[in-house]
């Protein structure tokens, strides 16, 4: 029946299956690359986090310090251990580094013979300022913003080193 | 080029012909419209397994995250919603779809010989999509998905027999936890889908090895071609299911109630709407008979489905001429309609909660902290055994009756009508009396809706005096801390870790620290968590 009416029905037909599935498709995968790509919406305000006595430092030796900040981890607010490198300058202005290498994000060290800072996976080394001494590195070590109150040290959000 | 790219293709798997051979075969001149069912039930199941990978992507399956995840789906995620709806709203469909379907070929008697092993595999994915349903219903962790698999998993136990192993399977004795929680996860996504595909396969390649079902007369008739013009209609049937489908998820909102309460005794379990006429069944039969209701009813009428082609082995006659057949269908919907109608009259309306719709605190969170344990103590003595029906604690009755703090005191020693003195604390008892002083409707709902845990807690920190140092919604001392919004700044951990030691935690610190049993440890971190 349906081929006797000829090819122009038959090319109605394959041409409307053909949108249909275009628009089903469609209003599938919109919604989904939607869903895996936008960040979730309540993104929590970083806060100032104390990080730590600050009166103790001996000015350009860097000190490891130990503190625990929120995270909020998908659905989850967690507390977590963090690590900050703290360095009192010379003019008592005090800078602190994050603790992953900027190359990979390994955790790197403090080399005190050499007073640099040394990354164990790929041997890239930073001054005390954070910048790239040698290595892949490809930018100077990331810095929070850094706040005092009293001997307190406050950290706040990261921002990234220079290239 | 494409042409090109098909006949490398061609060459090397064959692929292209074996698609325009499946799309050229031959179907009866009758075929039309009332075969576009399997299509659709099959495109719903697909629709099913996308949604479902995309949910798996953001879900953590125990009861600890389960819950919280869900609502980070559904209210953090862009999208996460709609991805939701179309998952909940399309497993309705596909228990729709898939009835139609059934309901089609029963009526056109397309399971006769030799199509008896297409129905037998049809019947079983019928209670493989039921399966899903099932085990679905427990993953979101709210209090519907957790009354509804307690009360599955007890019909599982009692079943003659198998019921002890059945239930062992579901990890359900000692009640529903994480072991349950796992097994019903891996049987809803690792067991089930494999097995639907693989019968889905089975299925269709019977449904081609007979040939899609002639009616009477097809035989002197020119055959059609599959492609277009049934999958033109397939597709016009499967878009109509879709657009159905996508209009839901973007309009009606998929519910999630509170978080699975074991304790709340106020909960009116109810299965989806699909179970409801089984839910119905099993209140016909009770004390022994209840086997027959939960298991053999149910079980027979599989058996009869299955039985089916090989009861009716008359030979092929005209949908018209089969007055039985439609006479069998009427009475089937007509038993689970009652059935289900019933059901729903029973059901005593309930406030819908939907936790995703919620902002801001709810209004017995902004209770005062000796009004939030008021609740408890009322809850504690039992106080609605009496207090129901005329009787039921409103404001009208409230303000009828104006009562003294004084004379509810010597109401709570001395209730009268039977009921026995309460076993409170004169504190306890000028709470309680303090509460009902100044009744409000905000205190009727938060009567029945304040969660039972944070409630607990409420009862514990007005017994510990935390007041004295710690302000909660304006009652209290400011010498520590105020504690609104604590629940933004600490974790449950963290609370945990600050009541057993608060010097480790804030060095110099004044509070002491608490030794409380464990269970008391959560009661207290979680009213301390629901303060807004």
């Amino acid at each position: 029946m349906g081929s006797s009416k000829g090819p122009d029905r038959r090319k109605f037909h394959v041409s409307l299956i053909y949108a249909m599935w275009a628009v089903i498709t469609g209003a599938l995968s919109l919604p989904a690359a939607i869903y895996l790509l936008v960040p979730p919406r309540s993104k929590k305000k970083s806060s100032w986090v104390e990080a730590g006595d600050i009166s103790q430092l001996k000015p350009n030796v860097p000190e490891e310090f130990v503190f625990r900040r929120d995270r909020l981890d998908g659905w989850k607010l967690t507390t977590e251990k963090s690590t900050a490198w703290v360095i009192k300058q010379a003019d008592s202005k005090v800078i602190a580094f994050t603790p992953q290498c900027t190359h990979l994000g390994c955790a790197y060290s403090y080399d005190d013979k050499n007073n640099e800072f040394l990354c164990p996976c790929h041997t890239s080394t930073f001054g005390l300022d954070g910048k790239v001494l040698t290595g892949p590195a490809p930018r100077a070590l990331d810095r929070y913003e850094t706040k005092i109150a009293g001997n307190k040290l406050l950290l706040g959000e990261v921002r990234k080193g220079e290239a | 080029m494409i042409p090109r790219a098909l006949d490398w293709l061609e060459e090397r798997t064959g692929l292209p012909s074996s698609v325009a051979h499946f799309m050229n075969e031959e179907i009866p001149a009758s075929a039309g419209w009332h075969q576009v069912f399997g299509s659709v039930a099959m495109f719903c199941f697909l629709v099913q397994v996308f949604t479902g990978i995309l949910l798996a992507m953001n879900y953590a399956p125990t009861p600890g995250e389960a819950y919280n995840s869900v609502r980070y789906i559904a209210t953090e995620l862009t999208g996460g919603r709609m991805v939701r709806g179309l998952h909940h709203w399309g497993a309705s469909m596909m228990i729709v779809v898939v009835v139609l379907h059934m309901v089609q070929t029963f009526l056109w008697g397309a399971y006769k010989r030799p199509r008896e092993a297409t129905w037998i595999a049809g019947v079983f994915l019928l209670l493989l999509t039921l399966a899903y349903g099932l085990t679905g219903y427990l993953l979101p962790w709210d209090n519907r998905a957790y009354w509804g698999t307690v009360v599955a998993t007890q019909i599982a136990a009692s079943a003659p027999g198998a019921g002890q192993y059945v239930s062992q399977l579901l990890g359900g004795e000692g009640g529903i936890g994480v072991v349950t929680f796992a097994r019903f996860y891996a049987i809803h996504v690792l067991i089930l889908p494999p097995i639907t595909m693989l019968l889905i396969g089975v299925h269709v390649y019977l449904v081609r090895r007979h040939g899609v079902t002639p009616a009477p007369g097809d035989e002197t008739k020119p055959k059609k071609k599959f492609y277009p013009e049934q999958v033109f209609k397939d597709t016009v049937a499967i878009f109509v299911a879709f657009a159905i489908l996508f209009a839901l998820a973007v309009a009606a909102r998929v519910p999630l109630e509170r978080l699975a309460d074991p304790t709340d005794t106020s909960y009116i379990p109810r299965p989806e709407w699909y179970f409801l006429f089984l839910f119905q069944l099993l209140k016909y039969f009770q004390g022994p008979l209840e086997l027959v209701g939960s298991t053999v009813l149910p079980g027979l009428a599989v058996l009869g489905l299955m039985m089916v082609p090989f009861i009716d082995r008359n030979v092929m006659i005209r949908v018209r001429q089969r007055t039985l057949a439609v006479g069998v269908v009427a009475l089937a919907a007509l038993g689970w309609g009652g059935l289900t109608a019933a059901a729903i009259r029973s059901t005593p309306p309930t406030p819908q909660i939907d936790v995703t719709a919620m902002t801001g605190p709810e209004p017995w969170q902004e209770l005062s902290p000796d009004d939030v344990a008021a609740i408890g103590y009322y809850r504690k003595e039992n106080c609605t055994t009496c207090h129901t029906g005329e009787r039921k604690l409103t404001p009208e009755l409230a303000s009828v009756r104006k009562r003294t703090n004084a004379w509810l005191v010597e109401h709570f020693k001395n209730p009268g009508a039977g009921a026995s003195a309460a076993n409170l604390k004169t504190s306890e008892m000028n709470s309680l009396a303090k509460f009902f002083v100044s009744f409000n409707p905000e205190k009727v709902t938060a009567l029945d809706e304040a969660q039972q845990a944070p409630v607990e807690g409420a009862m514990i920190y007005q017994a510990q005096h935390c007041n004295v140092c710690h302000q909660v919604n304006d009652v209290g001392m400011k010498t520590g801390p105020a504690l609104n919004g604590v629940a933004q700044r600490r974790t449950r951990q963290w609370l945990e870790e600050h009541f057993a030691n608060p010097q480790k935690l804030s060095p110099g610190t004044t509070m002491p620290p608490y030794k409380f049993s464990s269970r008391d440890m959560d009661r207290i971190t979680s009213y301390v968590l629901s303060i807004p």
